[in-house]
């Protein structure tokens, strides 16, 4: 295996930050630092080489219906989080409130994106992990019906994606205050038989799943998520933990803030007592699944899903409970629609500011921004589920490095890169080929 | 025996990572496009990675530091073919606004440490830097546009993408234009084909993500908006988005820069 040396020349200072240096990111732009003595972990560091993109500082000027179409180009795999994040901060801070029927759209536009994004992550990115295999190609072979479901289902949550948005990647046609054009119905009704489709392949795949062999590892987590009185929540809901926290969306900044730190490009995300914090599928889980379809609680009875999911590598089951979920939410949602009377609410430009959160695929994505009198950017914070993730990512390595020491390098990089795509295809585009140096002192 | 398989690479740079999942989303094509060649390092998709030399690099994103750039030209030496995919390799992307701004500024509005930030002043298409044999424009790419190209590229032939504006796409689908019936500003008339005529299709006016076409009369559409009622500042803005560093689309917004 290639091994880059990033020995740290001060390694017995405490809390010495090692430095990054340009070796150490000739081969991607993820790397993993681990310093052991004597068996124990003394230091771990996940590093994000990710350019910089300046989005907060870019936004300022430009009005507050540019938000959405800029900060979608924040992800490409997960726009609408961006979108709708950026339009409910707007709204908030504009004294918009959307038509029900509008509501509706959002929450299908949004069960496409979980539906594209929870298959691409599951099964074509985390399951060959599972498998021993480097890719998907290589289940393809080995089983080509399960991949080939698969990639049909991750074309469901596409074509609703198009049918709503216009396109599955930076959509054309969300806006602050609704939609450009709301789709016909005879437009979203070409979708059901795809959806129903879509019900038993996230089942059927769900439990194929469940039969992988699942790495032993258990942590305590802090779970942050929405919660909404009406349904498992997305697109609405206020801020809520497992630990008691109750908060409306505009007091996130109360509780939580993002730390830099020399060793990584990604901001990390902090409760205001420093402990790290979860979010995504398992937090949601933990937190909401009451409010999961009876169905969808009963596949993930079925599949071995307790009332709390403790084991971070079983993310993969809850990435389909949630894709099973959202195909049901498209089904009720196509079979009761109708085509609203307007499709974008009115809007008057005024000075104000404004929070917005919704469930990304990969966990909350929260939105802030402050306008001036002609409704232009004068400030804006974005903190994504990726960064909110990164001290938690560093302790469930510890936790797994620590549990699998015997593991010769080649095997214990290739279990480090599997629990970084417990949380996130997006950081594991950048690990797929981890750097890992284990400093064995 | 059976030929070697072409090997393919995909590189990123700056970007958000769309461009190279449209070829994800190839969900009906993907198993055969795997089988028909070597996919050589694509670490979105795969762990495994097999060395250069390729046959085929699609290069993602802009280039925004020094090691990039050197990592770019690298990939060039390696590579048969380079086709530059989307608005960041072809036009800068969005975080080429940075560009002729206060980039210190800007390190300091996001980040809490500018010290640990290593980053250029601008941010630059892959043609910047290195040849291209081919440019492949779109925020993102559309993926039919993507599969064309490195199919004929592969096969020796020039690909079929079309070099004529958006605004001909709706008289040719029978899209009603939306800056003569609903005085919308649209981006059509100066930004190349490809999208598959999206945002008029919603009754949107053209955001431009597919960059300017060949040869576009900008001043003339820009005195047209101005004619009819935009700011100025508006217009600068609408030529100032994901292609902002192309020149024809970077010229026409310099033009209406406050003096």
């Amino acid at each position: 295996m290639s091994r880059v040396e990033t020995r740290n020349p001060d390694r017995d200072a405490p809390g010495r930050v090692i430095k990054v240096d340009a070796l150490a990111r000739v081969e991607g732009e993820g790397a993993l630092y681990v310093r052991v003595r004597d068996d124990l972990i003394e230091d771990v560091k996940f590093r994000i080489f990710e350019p910089p993109r300046f989005f907060e500082a870019l936004l300022r000027g430009r009005p507050y219906s540019d938000a959405p179409d800029i900060t979608a180009r924040i992800c490409g795999i997960c726009p609408i989080a961006y979108m709708l994040g950026a339009s409910r901060a707007m709204e908030d801070a504009l004294g918009v409130v959307l038509d029900a029927p509008l509501e509706d759209l959002r929450r299908l536009i949004y069960c496409g994106e979980w539906i594209e994004s929870h298959v691409l992550h599951a099964a074509m990115l985390h399951a060959p992990d599972f498998l021993g295999m480097p890719d998907a190609f290589a289940f393809a072979k080995a089983n080509p019906d399960a991949v080939k479901a698969a990639l049909r289902l991750k074309k469901l949550g596409n074509t609703i994606l198009e049918a709503v948005g216009g396109r599955a990647v930076h959509p054309v046609n969300l806006a602050v205050g609704g939609f450009y054009r709301a789709p016909k119905k005879h437009e979203l009704q070409a979708l059901l038989p795809e959806i129903e489709f879509g019900i038993e392949a996230s089942a059927t795949l769900a439990k194929a799943f469940a039969g992988f062999d699942f790495p032993d590892f258990d942590y305590d987590y802090t779970c942050v998520s929405m919660r909404s009185d009406k349904a498992y929540a997305i697109e609405e809901g206020r801020l809520v933990s497992n630990r008691g926290l109750d908060i409306p969306v505009a007091a996130f900044p109360d509780h939580f803030f993002e730390e830099h730190v020399a060793h990584s490009n990604a901001l990390h995300g902090r409760m205001r007592d420093g402990s790290p914090y979860l979010v995504g599928p398992i937090a949601r889980y933990n937190n909401n699944a009451g409010q999961l379809s009876p169905a969808a609680r009963d596949l993930a009875r079925e599949i071995g899903l307790g009332a709390t999911v403790t084991n971070p590598f079983k993310s993969i089951l809850v990435r389909m409970v949630e894709t099973f979920h959202a195909c049901e939410e498209s089904l009720r949602i196509v079979a009761g629609y109708e085509e609203p009377e307007r499709a974008r609410m009115p809007i008057e430009p005024r000075a104000g500011k404004g929070s917005g959160v919704t469930e990304a695929p990969r966990g909350i994505c929260w939105h802030s921004y402050e306008l001036d009198d002609e409704g232009r950017i004068v400030g804006a914070t974005i903190v994504p589920p990726t960064s909110q993730n990164q001290p938690q990512i560093e302790a469930d390595l510890a936790g797994v490095i620590a549990r699998n020491l015997d593991l010769d390098d080649e095997a214990l990089k290739w279990r480090c890169e599997q629990t970084i795509r417990n949380y996130d295809p997006c950081i594991s585009c950048a690990t797929h080929f981890l750097d890992l140096t284990v400093d064995r002192v | 025996m059976a030929a070697r398989k072409p090997k393919l690479a995909v590189w990123k740079f700056s970007s958000c990572d769309g461009c190279q999942l449209n070829l994800l989303d190839c969900e009906d094509e993907l198993l055969a496009i795997a089988d028909s060649i070597e996919i050589a390092e694509f670490l979105e998709a795969t762990r495994a990675q097999v060395r250069g030399p390729y046959d085929v690099s699609l290069v993602e994103g802009s280039i925004s530091n020094d090691h990039d750039a050197e990592r770019l030209r690298k990939i060039r030496k390696q590579s048969k073919l380079v086709i530059a995919i989307g608005a960041c390799a072809t036009g800068g992307g969005i975080q080429a606004l940075r560009n002729g701004r206060d980039v210190d500024e800007f390190v300091r509005t996001v980040y809490a440490h500018p010290e640990f930030i290593d980053t250029l002043a601008t941010s630059t298409p892959i043609t910047d830097h290195i040849p291209v044999d081919f440019e492949l424009r779109g925020c993102p790419v559309s993926k039919y546009q993507l599969l064309e190209v490195v199919s004929a590229l592969l096969a020796g032939r020039q690909p079929r993408v079309p070099r004529h504006s958006e605004c001909l796409e709706c008289k040719m689908r029978g899209t009603v234009c939306v800056m003569v019936a609903r005085g919308q500003p649209c981006l059509g008339p100066v930004t190349q084909a490809g999208c598959g005529n999206l945002c008029p299709s919603v009754e949107r006016g053209c955001y431009g993500c597919f960059g300017p076409k060949e040869s576009p009369n900008t001043a003339s559409l820009a005195d047209r908006f101005l004619a009819t009622g935009s700011q100025r500042r508006r217009v600068r803005e609408m030529f100032q988005s994901f292609n902002a560093a192309a020149p024809a689309f970077a010229k026409e917004a310099e033009r209406h820069e406050p003096r």
